[in-house]
């Protein structure tokens, strides 16, 4: 049994805070962590045979060769954001290498946590060799006293070479006065499989993302899930988007949203310009209180043999449905929330059980504070 | 038990059901037929209270209490349950998840139960997604196995299950209509629509009504009412009845 994940100066509500965005601080069902606080690197250790999590810092001094990954997928002038995060002197982030043939059991975790009124920047590069299989869970978080505002800017670029396999489940758990400005991308080689899960049950002021994969190996599949809740403040620009860029890749990417008052913006793209291709985008979304839903599914294809579909809807929650479960002697009030923890449940086929597990939990805790 | 008086019912504009009256006793079993569209579904519906059926004028007791416009789960709670014809489609809500919220617990009952209905392999599945329509009755039926209402309302139990199931569903409506109780002693009771009349080689019903245009037209054995439906059809036989 590994010693706690000693988090230090911060207080038990904002480490129930960080336990809430899926990070487990006993590290009993982790194989390692990553932890930074602002800009501090506080633990970066991994048990894993075969499975490296190093700070930036010490990554970039100790392998050259990384210079060929950094700012590969997404470029330093990107935009405002990228560009201060490509500004820095010094980098922070964490940089994790699983070596050919290597395999987690237990899910990897990185926590950011956002504990003063500034901007947190992050650089990760996470690279699966060969064969790889890795799942990571990334778990960000504010402390509940960042009253006045701050942000968060992170860049993340995932490498998945030929058959590798990588989940990475990001838990959101940001204050009110936070913005929050992710910047990712995948390439995935030859039968590389990525899963990238999305939730967000918290308020937030802004969050703006649309990461991308690049699948450029042959039979390679990607997936996105994103659950989210919009509360009334929030502003939740969202999106993802796949190219399907060579013969028999597949892309699904799933959306389950809410508005409570917030504003969510679900966006995607895939574009098929290989033979043999597949992508379906599926948005879904409900409105509970009065805010906004905007969807923007695009889907685009090039070439003879690609096979694109999407699928949107936004609304209430029928009627009949919460009336057929009171007639099972539900109350309105159950009934309704029991549909609506049904419409956030999201199978993620290949996410392994613990992080399945995680993500039920962040939901199930926003259905016991009542949807 | 259940007690109907001068039942007047709207959907939208519309009124589907017109001075409608019906008694049912403790540990009776009524039968209901009448061709497509005279009201039958309607009157189930508006005894269990769905908000798109407006009773506009009088009465529905059960069990001594004026039920008319309770909501729907105060009247399942009261002890009325009912067989869906057509249920909706929830998607993320498992039939297990579903018979865990109502039965309130005891994992082991509802396996159990499930098996004996042979639904045990859809306790995972979306409630009712993709599922046949008899396999839709049994998973009703489930549903209503665990509630254990006391006054049973079945929409055409039989249509759409084959002939192995149908004698599965049967026994099952006898059981939940305590028909392995001596008369007596029946506390349950129900009302069953019935085209066809299978269901009756199960269990034994103790009154028929006829329904045409949104009243009941012809109240008897309900043996007698079907064999007479089936040699004339439901046109002649209501005819006897209007002068
Ligand atoms: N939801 C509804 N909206 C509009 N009309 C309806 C609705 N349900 C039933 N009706 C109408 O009410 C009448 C009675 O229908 P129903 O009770 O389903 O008949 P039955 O079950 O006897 O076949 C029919 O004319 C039907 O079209
Ligand atoms: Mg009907």
């Amino acid at each position: 049994m590994p010693a706690g994940l000693n988090v230090p100066g911060i207080s038990g509500e904002d480490q129930e805070r960080i336990a809430q965005s899926g990070i487990d601080l006993s590290r009993a069902n982790r194989c390692g962590s990553y932890l930074q606080m602002d800009q501090d690197v506080v633990h970066a250790t991994c048990k894993e045979e075969g499975i490296e999590v190093l700070p930036y810092g010490v990554a970039v001094a100790r392998y050259a060769w990384l210079n060929d990954y950094a700012w590969n997928l997404v470029p330093r002038d990107k935009d405002e954001i990228t560009a201060y995060v490509a500004g820095q002197d010094r980098p922070v982030g964490y940089v994790i290498i699983a070596k050919k043939g290597s395999k987690n059991v237990l899910p990897l975790q990185a926590c950011l946590f956002l504990g003063r009124e500034t901007i947190q920047h992050v650089h990760n590069i996470v690279i699966a060799e060969e064969g790889a299989e890795l799942h990571l869970i990334s778990g960000c978080a504010s402390g509940s006293h960042v009253g006045l505002g701050g942000a968060h800017y992170g860049v993340s670029e995932f490498y998945l070479k030929d058959g590798a396999r990588i989940s990475f489940t990001m838990i959101h758990t940001w204050g009110e006065e936070i913005e929050v400005y992710p910047r990712s991308a995948a390439v995935l080689g030859r039968d590389a499989v990525f899963l990238s899960n999305y939730v967000c049950m918290k308020p937030v002021k802004k969050v703006q993302m649309y990461p991308a994969a690049h699948l450029t190996g042959e039979n390679s599949v990607a997936r996105f899930s994103s659950i989210v809740i919009g509360l009334p403040g929030s502003h939740l620009d969202l999106g993802s988007r796949a190219i399907l860029a060579a013969r028999g890749a597949s892309a699904e990417l799933v959306t389950r949203a809410i508005t409570k008052g917030g504003t969510i913006i679900s966006r995607g793209h895939i574009l098929g310009s290989a033979e043999g291709t597949r992508g379906h985008l599926e948005c879904k979304g409900l409105i509970l209180k009065d805010g906004r839903i905007y969807a923007i599914p695009e889907i685009e294809g090039t070439v003879v043999g690609t096979e694109l579909s999407h699928e949107a809807a936004v609304g209430r929650i029928a009627q009949e449905e919460i009336e057929y479960l009171m007639a099972r002697g539900l109350d309105e009030e159950t009934a309704t929330a029991t549909i609506i923890r049904g419409f956030l449940d999201v199978r993620i086929s290949g996410l392994p059980a613990a992080l399945q597990e995680q993500i039920d939990a962040s939901i199930d805790s926003a259905d016991r504070s009542g949807f | 038990m259940l007690e109907i008086r001068d039942l007047h019912v709207e959907i939208g504009e519309r009124e589907v059901l017109h001075d409608l009256s019906l008694s049912i006793g403790k540990g009776e079993t009524h039968v209901l037929m009448g061709p497509n569209g005279s009201g039958k579904s309607t009157l189930l519906m508006t005894i269990m209270g769905f908000s798109q059926y407006h009773v506009t004028h009088g009465e529905i007791h059960f069990d001594g209490e004026e039920i008319t416009h309770l909501p729907i789960h105060e009247r399942a709670r009261r002890g009325i349950g009912m067989m869906f014809q057509r249920p909706p489609t929830i998607s993320g809500l498992s039939l297990g998840k579903l018979l865990a919220a109502t039965a309130g617990g005891g994992d082991e009952m509802v396996l159990d139960l499930a098996r004996k209905v042979n639904m045990d392999r859809f306790l995972s599945r979306d409630i009712n997604k993709g599922f046949s329509g008899g396999e839709i009755k049994r998973s009703e039926m489930l549903q209503l196995m665990i509630q254990r209402p006391s006054f049973v309302m079945l929409d055409e139990p039989e249509s759409g299950v084959d002939l192995e199931n149908i004698s599965l569903i049967g026994h099952t409506i006898g059981q939940l209509l305590d028909k392995d109780v001596h008369i007596v002693n029946r506390k349950h009771c129900g009302l069953i629509i019935t085209h066809t009349g299978h269901i009756l080689d199960y269990l034994d019903a103790d009154r028929g009504h006829v329904m045409c245009d949104g009243e009941i037209k012809c109240h008897g054995n309900p043996r007698e009412i079907l064999k007479e439906i089936k040699t004339r059809g439901y046109r002649e036989c209501l005819e006897c009845r209007q002068d």
